[in-house]
């Protein structure tokens, strides 16, 4: 009865689901008290200001500077200014310029009458010891917002954290997840990533390095990714052509192009490149991540594609068996070039994220990322003996990895065990999605 | 009572009311057949009958959820292939299981090896062997890959591995349906020497001549129930068909008039190889040509040589007078010329992929609005097709393979007349395929040339080529060994006979 159940979470949603559990697990694992931020918290402190606080004491509104907290201070010193309050002083820095201005205070011999902080100001060391060190002072008092409770898994920059974190895989897999349902697999993508990287730096490099104008860059990755594309494209074509196996194709151009990728910059790193260079990975547009924006657009194309034109129908057609395709009209050739391609591309438009994202370009990096990404395609639950798997699928697989791995460092897991524990979900997938297929865990165990 | 009558009076095997339900689908209602000693029982049924589903029970891959099993009056539950075997029962499935890569001494004794001292005994493996090849009268060297060996061949190595594992039960499923005429006969005789020796057979087979010359009584299903059961000598055909279909059954072949047009296909000098050598003939508009001949002789060859599925060496095809080259299937499609493959499964269906996704495949230019596919249009195209030919299914969404062979057979006739094809070759298009069904394929085939469309029939089956061609043309050793002009008065000897060759007619 229990395995009944199970096998109705593993249908067409089962992935979603097990996304949500895998949310809400670490949610509730991460649960912690959070220090008040935001709007709600800064009326809390003018409120403490305007009312609890004696009209003849000074007041001082610390933040630390760069932190949510110096905003926070700005806006409690600016409404309690508008509010006609005298004697506040604002105080944005390190804990020297909270110390320089209560020694100002003492040596005018004034009045404290009380401090409002928060963030990361209300752990600074002087605070506590104002106390001692200021005897002079009586009867002030120290306000920080009322904390609350909130998970550490769901706080919006973790959630960005984790975005980052998966974004060069996600975009790669799409490409990977088209390969696969051909029934191919494409291993050339993580060293597709380095060249790309390293062919987009060295034009920033070569033409203006730091001081390069922004077109300069928007050539470079445009030359990575294209680069990568004729790649991808030229492996398509030994695939097709000469019917040589995928495996040992991409396996070949994975060694090929991390070759390439050392050759190009001599085996050095290169982080000659202008600011203009993180934009891409790091920068937002109308207030959303630009990682986002790009996930939700090549996702969307993607699933339009693959679902509702011609020759999304057709790759699906090759996987699902290649000679019934081709005696039914089928360009089997052209569908295998276009999807090598299409992977090479995804791969390089992947490098340029992954280098603008460190701000530099290596050609050891992204070691190992093709193993990542046909992880994730797989716990997405595409099959890869071909024929069939869907591009959100993929998206949910490259997300269920990457909060896996976030949630385990928020727990503080070691990263040995984080392997291990990544490894194991990857075969339970590929197990869960069996059963699926098989219709049912019963049938599983018994071994057909 | 002598202990030897009374063997063969307990059943050497008893299934009692087997029931056996998939998602979805109760393939077994209530199957119940006994099989006594020495006896060869005859399984019938229409595909869907639950034949296979039975079989696989008997042999361990599925657990049927009531029923019962005797072996030699012994209750069992075979509950693994492996139980299956150690209870003597061999079961010859239609896909052999044999490793292409290994001898075929090797396949004989897989599992099993004979072992001296921890190694494998070859020579000892090929002496057993090859008087197991005596035995079953086949002259098969020991040593030859069985991937190497013909069909018949094969089968003998599974038949030969069925009596070294002792099997008291074999089991055939449709062991003929890839056979030529000589090597049905030499089958039929090795089951009669198994039978002398007291092995029970259970033959299950379409063609229904074969199953009445070898089977000492028969069994039909029909929808997942056993729903007859009578010695052969007691039982006549149209009884048989009656059980089968449920129904008393109409002429074997729908009569239709004959309304030739010109000349729409002429292809001169055909080649390719040895298979397909200097091949020509003219195909009509409104005409079905058949295209009879053994198994080998080309018949299949050539067809995908029209098709373009292959290249050919040398020849000309000349569509509607203006001569052509057939690079590829593509440019034959755009042609207008369709090729429904012989093997469904392998070459004519995406089985994973729903109907609806099958029958759009070659038809998405139409089904495009902007480059995006309109699936609702491709949904209504397709139901027009499940109304016009009567195509059994439960949702056109579901996977194709889950559909019985005669629907998915017209699951790919639709796919090609919404292409509107002219010239369609049919290779086999009633393989495999249960009598109602086939009944339904040829009213199609005869609506086809009505409408002024061109068939090629490729068929195996004699009756079925002369019944339905107007003409035929007969191939041997990848030659057209000659012509039968008026083919509803040959007569099966007459094709045959060019189909075998001279040295046959002169003996």
């Amino acid at each position: 009865m229990r395995l009944k159940t199970l096998n109705f979470g593993l249908g067409e949603y089962g992935m979603v689901l097990a996304l949500i559990g895998l949310c809400v697990l670490f949610s509730v694992l991460t649960l912690n008290r959070q220090p008040g931020e935001g709007i709600a918290a800064e009326m809390e402190l003018t409120k403490v200001v305007l009312d609890q606080f004696p009209t003849e004491g000074v007041v001082l509104v610390v933040g630390a500077e760069n932190t949510s907290s110096a905003t926070m201070a700005e806006n409690v010193y600016a409404s309690v200014v508008s509010a006609n309050r005298e004697n506040v002083r604002m105080v944005v820095g390190g804990p020297r310029d909270l110390r320089d201005a209560l020694d100002g205070l003492f040596a005018e011999s004034g009045r404290l009458a009380g401090i409002v902080t928060g963030g990361d100001a209300s752990k600074w060391l002087v605070l506590e010891q104002i106390d001692q060190n200021y005897p002079a002072f009586e009867s002030f008092e120290i306000v920080v917002p009322r904390e609350k409770l909130w998970p550490d898994f769901l706080k919006a920059s973790n959630l960005l954290a984790i975005v980052e974190r998966i974004v060069v895989i996600a975009i790669i897999a799409i490409g990977m997840t088209m390969v696969i349902i051909t029934a191919g697999i494409d291993l050339s993508v993580g060293s597709l990533i380095a060249l790309s990287a390293v062919i987009g730096a060295t034009v920033v490099k070569h033409m203006g390095g730091p001081e390069a104008a922004g077109w300069v860059v928007v050539l470079g990755f445009f030359a990575g990714t294209i680069s990568c594309g004729l790649i991808g494209m030229f492996a398509g074509g030994l695939v097709s052509r000469f019917k040589v196996a995928a495996f040992i194709v991409t396996l070949g151009i994975m060694m090929m192009a991390r070759g390439l990728a050392f050759m190009t910059t001599g085996g050095f790193s290169i982080d000659q490149v202008p600011d203009s260079f993180v934009w891409l990975a790091q920068g937002k547009l109308w207030g959303i991540p630009n990682t986002v924006i790009l996930l939700a657009l090549v996702y969307s194309t993607a699933h339009v594609f693959m679902s509702h034109t011609r020759y999304g129908r057709y790759i699906y057609a090759v996987g699902g068996n290649a000679e019934a395709a081709r005696l039914t009209g089928v360009p089997v050739g052209t569908v295998i070039v276009l999807v090598y391609t299409v992977s090479g591309l995804t791969a390089g438009l992947g490098g340029c994220l992954q280098a603008s994202l460190v701000r530099a370009a290596a050609p050891n990096m992204a070691n190992m990322y093709e193993l990542y990404v046909i992880a994730a395609v797989v716990v997405g639950g595409t099959s890869l003996s071909g024929g069939s798997g869907r591009m959100f699928g993929t998206l949910i697989g490259a997300f269920i990895i990457a909060v896996i791995q976030n949630g385990m460092n928020l727990l503080g897991i070691k990263s040995y065990a984080q392997m291990f524990t990544l490894g194991a979900i990857i075969v339970l997938a590929v197990l869960l999605d069996k059963a699926r297929q098989n219709g049912g865990f019963r049938r599983l165990l018994r071994g057909r | 009572m002598p202990a030897n009558v009374a063997d063969s009076l307990t059943p050497v095997l008893e299934m009692k009311e087997i029931v056996k339900t998939f998602p979805g689908v109760k393939a077994l209602k209530a199957v119940s057949l006994k099989l006594k000693k020495g006896e060869a029982l005859g399984l019938v049924g229409e595909n869907g009958a639950g034949k296979s589903t039975l079989i696989k029970t008997l042999g361990g891959v599925h657990l049927p959820e009531s029923g019962e099993i005797r072996v030699g009056g012994q209750c069992v539950s075979l509950n693994t292939p492996s139980i299956s075997q150690s209870h003597g029962i061999a079961i010859i499935y239609q896909e052999f299981n044999l490793a292409p890569n290994l001898t075929s001494s090797e396949n004989l004794f897989l599992g099993r090896e004979v072992t001296r001292n921890g190694f494998i005994n070859h020579r000892r493996e090929e002496d057993l062997t090859r008087e197991l090849f005596y035995r079953l009268g086949m002259d098969i060297d020991p040593r030859a890959k069985c991937g190497d060996l013909t069909v018949a061949e094969q089968q003998t190595v599974e038949i030969a591995r069925a009596l070294a594992a002792d099997a008291q039960i074999i089991v055939m499923d449709e062991p003929t349906a890839a056979l030529s005429k000589q090597e049905v006969d030499k089958l039929l005789a090795i089951i009669e020497d198994l039978k002398r020796e007291g092995i029970s057979i259970i033959y299950i087979s379409h063609r229904l001549e074969e199953v009445f010359a070898i089977a000492d009584r028969i069994t039909v299903l029909r929808d997942g129930e056993s729903v007859g059961e009578s010695a052969t000598a007691d039982l006549s055909k149209n009884q048989l068909i009656e059980w089968m279909v449920g129904r008393p059954m109409e002429e074997e072949f729908p009569k239709r008039k004959v309304g030739r047009g010109p000349v729409c296909l002429k292809v001169e000098g055909l080649s390719r190889g040895c298979a397909v050598q200097d091949v020509s003939f003219e195909l009509h508009e409104g005409e079905v040509l058949g295209l009879a001949g053994l198994v080998g002789s080309g018949r299949t060859e050539t067809a995908r040589l029209l098709f373009g599925a292959d290249p050919a060496d040398s020849g000309s095809i000349f569509l509607k007078g203006a001569k052509i080259d057939l690079g590829n299937p593509r440019d034959s499609i755009r042609r207008g010329i369709c090729l429904l493959t012989e093997d469904r499964k392998e070459q004519g269906l995406i089985l994973i992929h729903s109907s609806v996704e099958n029958f759009g495949l070659p038809n998405l230019k139409e089904f495009q609005e902007n480059g995006f596919i309109s699936q609702g249009a491709e949904v209504e195209a397709f139901k027009g097709y499940v109304n016009s030919l009567k195509i059994r299914l439960s949702n056109p969404s579901r996977k194709v393979v889950e559909l019985s062979g005669g629907n998915q057979q017209k699951v790919v006739i639709a796919k090609w007349i919404h292409r509107n094809a002219d010239i369609f070759i049919f290779d086999e298009p009633t393989r495999g395929i249960d009598v109602g069904a086939k009944y339904e394929i040829y009213l199609l085939i005869n609506q086809l040339v009505k409408g002024g469309k061109s068939v090629l029939l490729i068929s195996s089956e004699l009756p079925e080529v002369i019944g339905m061609s107007d003409r035929i043309i007969v191939m041997k050793e990848g030659r057209i060994q000659g012509e039968v002009n008026d083919a509803q008065r040959a007569s099966q000897e007459e094709v045959l006979e060019l189909a075998l060759g001279e040295q046959v007619l002169a003996r």
